[in-house]
């Protein structure tokens, strides 16, 4: 639950205290200006410095000692050639980077999906009934720091084939920070929303879909958010032990061949699907936030 | 006589790690239908109790509520409350906030458009109707207040209570709000009683002041009838003598008779 207060978006903008008002407080335009260009070389040429520096670190580490790294400009044309037909299908074993991260990205929703549809009511009961609370919380706390890949065997041994474990575990990643969260969303409901609810004599459906679900939402949506980016990190985990399609296995057998340019390439489109998963929660809770619109 | 509202006997206790706390003991009063009743005293002395016991969001100990000869112990529309804190749906616009209330109290008395009309016509009671598009959290905290104002009149309870309602609001807000409310009471003739701290508010807006004992076990202390002509107006009032005399009394209750250890 400590993760999800931090994540809490802020109750009042901060758009009311002085440091904004001197902010915005009116500028000459030359001056303002000057400010809008350096903002542009902040935010574009530091970090393209910091790859710069990165890439240069790498060419001298490659050079002087590790000689089997590949050159950047190796990894740029395997680049290059792996996306030139992403979504080649040759066979089971030979298919192009595209439908790796596809397969990968099907796993992750299915688990994901099915923790968000049996996290949020075990949440919603966490957070209404304390009884209930008292009885989940200690099982709960106990399962949660285990990485989920210890699942995967008992995932194995129950669904007999490797799809399904992968699925499972990225489920058991998914189901405790949605749990944590919906119930502690839940939890933090003022009780004056529910004594206006009691003057209206709104029914227990009323007080569900008018009151409940519109209150915790924000709260619901956070935890959606920490599961998925958890999730992206942990099939690529799952996908080397149990092989097949995917770009955790993609990975591996890259590595098995030696190819580890291919490694590098897929290390940073990892990276980049992480960051748009990431932006299209962060969307989808801006949405629905309605402390921060 | 009957009365609109009677407190008959109210005792409430809570039950604390320390014991039981007798919080009212044999709290009456009477309320007549049009009237407005300020209840005044020291904090801590149980003046919300008494409020929430009124609007069943508490049940008493002992003792009871009579609205209209109907023995009340549950919350209902009859009897809106006004938050101090406004309370309103967050989620919800100006709009869609005194609209869900309307909609579950009138579904089967008015149709759509009636609703819709009923909904105006209160925002534009206290004057929000320029803001129906806004969420809470876009309004100042004087408009939240006439917002939840507006969702109370939206019920037509038979009384509106209301928890300090300009508690938190600064001074000249509170007097806008003020002036409002004795529009709106003169204009609608609602019973009301409002909870407050404020002798001037409590001057200004009742028919009857209701100044109550320190806790524990607070009960009435005195009733006070403020007997000013209506329309009553701050800036004229503030150089009578009755209303200066009727601040005299309530001061003299709180500060000499009743002074709170502070």
């Amino acid at each position: 639950m400590s993760n999800s207060l931090d994540e809490m978006p802020l109750s009042r903008p901060d758009r009311y205290t002085l440091a904004a008002m001197q902010a915005k407080a009116a500028l000459p335009e030359k001056k303002v200006r000057k400010e809008q260009w350096r903002d542009l070389t902040t935010t574009l040429v530091l970090p393209l410095l910091t790859f710069a520096i990165v890439i240069g670190v790498w060419i001298i580490v490659q050079q002087k000692f590790a000689t089997d790294l590949p050159t950047p400009l190796d990894t740029w044309h395997r680049a290059v050639t792996l996306f030139s037909d992403p979504f080649h299908d040759a066979g089971p074993n030979n298919k192009g980077i595209g439908w790796q991260l596809l397969y990968s990205l099907g796993r992750v929703l299915s688990g994901f999906f099915m923790a968000v549809i049996i996290g949020i009511p075990i949440g919603f009961l966490m957070g209404m009934s304390n009884t209930f609370a008292k009885a989940w919380q200690p099982l709960i706390q106990i399962l949660k720091p285990v990485s989920p890949l210890a699942w995967l065997p008992i995932g194995l041994l129950l669904f007999k084939a490797v799809n399904p474990s992968a699925i499972f575990v990225i489920f058991i990643t998914s189901i405790w920070p949605v749990i944590l969260n919906t119930a502690s969303g839940v939890k933090a409901i003022p009780d004056d929303y529910m004594n206006v609810a009691k003057i209206l004599r709104l029914n227990s459906f009323e007080i569900t879909h008018k009151i409940l679900i519109p209150a915790t939402l924000p709260h619901i949506l956070t935890g959606m958010r920490l599961s998925l980016s958890v999730a992206w990190m942990v099939i690529v985990a799952a996908e080397m032990l149990t092989g097949g399609v995917g770009i955790g296995f993609f990975v591996w057998d890259e590595w098995n061949n030696l190819n580890v340019a291919s490694i590098f390439v897929a290390i940073f489109v990892i990276g980049l699907v992480g960051i748009s998963l990431e932006s299209l929660m962060m969307l989808l809770h801006r949405r629905f936030d309605y402390n921060a619109r | 006589m009957n009365y609109y509202l009677s407190l008959e006997g109210v005792d409430m206790n809570f039950q604390t790690q320390k014991g039981t706390f007798k919080a009212l003991s044999n709290v009456n009063l009477k309320v007549n239908q049009g009237e407005f009743v300020s209840l005044i005293g020291h904090s801590g002395c149980g003046k919300s109790t008494v409020l929430n016991i009124v609007a069943g969001l508490l049940q008493a100990t002992s003792g009871g509520i009579l609205l209209e000869n109907h023995e009340v112990n549950s919350p209902g529309p009859d009897r809106a409350v006004v938050f101090q804190n406004h309370s309103l749906l967050p989620w919800l616009t100006v709009y869609e906030n005194v609209r869900l209330a309307v909609d579950k109290i009138f579904y089967n008395q008015k149709d759509n458009e009636e609703r819709h009309q009923w909904t105006l016509e209160v925002l534009h009671l206290v004057h929000m109707e320029h803001a129906l598009e806004k969420r809470p959290a876009e309004i100042s905290g004087g408009m939240k207040q006439r917002v939840g104002i507006a969702r109370a009149l939206a019920m037509q309870p038979k009384i509106l209570l209301m928890d300090e309602p300009f508690g938190a609001l600064d001074a000249l807000t509170r007097a806008h709000l003020q002036d409002s409310v004795m529009e709106i009471h003169a204009n609608l003739g609602n019973t009301v009683m409002m909870i407050t701290h404020d002798v001037d508010e409590a001057v200004l807006l009742s028919d009857k002041i209701v100044m109550m004992t320190n806790g524990p076990s607070a009960t009435v202390g005195e009733i006070l009838d403020v007997k000013l002509e209506r329309p009553r107006k701050r800036l004229e009032l503030a150089d009578k003598p009755d209303y200066n005399h009727y601040r005299a009394e309530v001061l003299r209750f709180l500060y000499e008779k009743h002074k709170k250890a502070a």
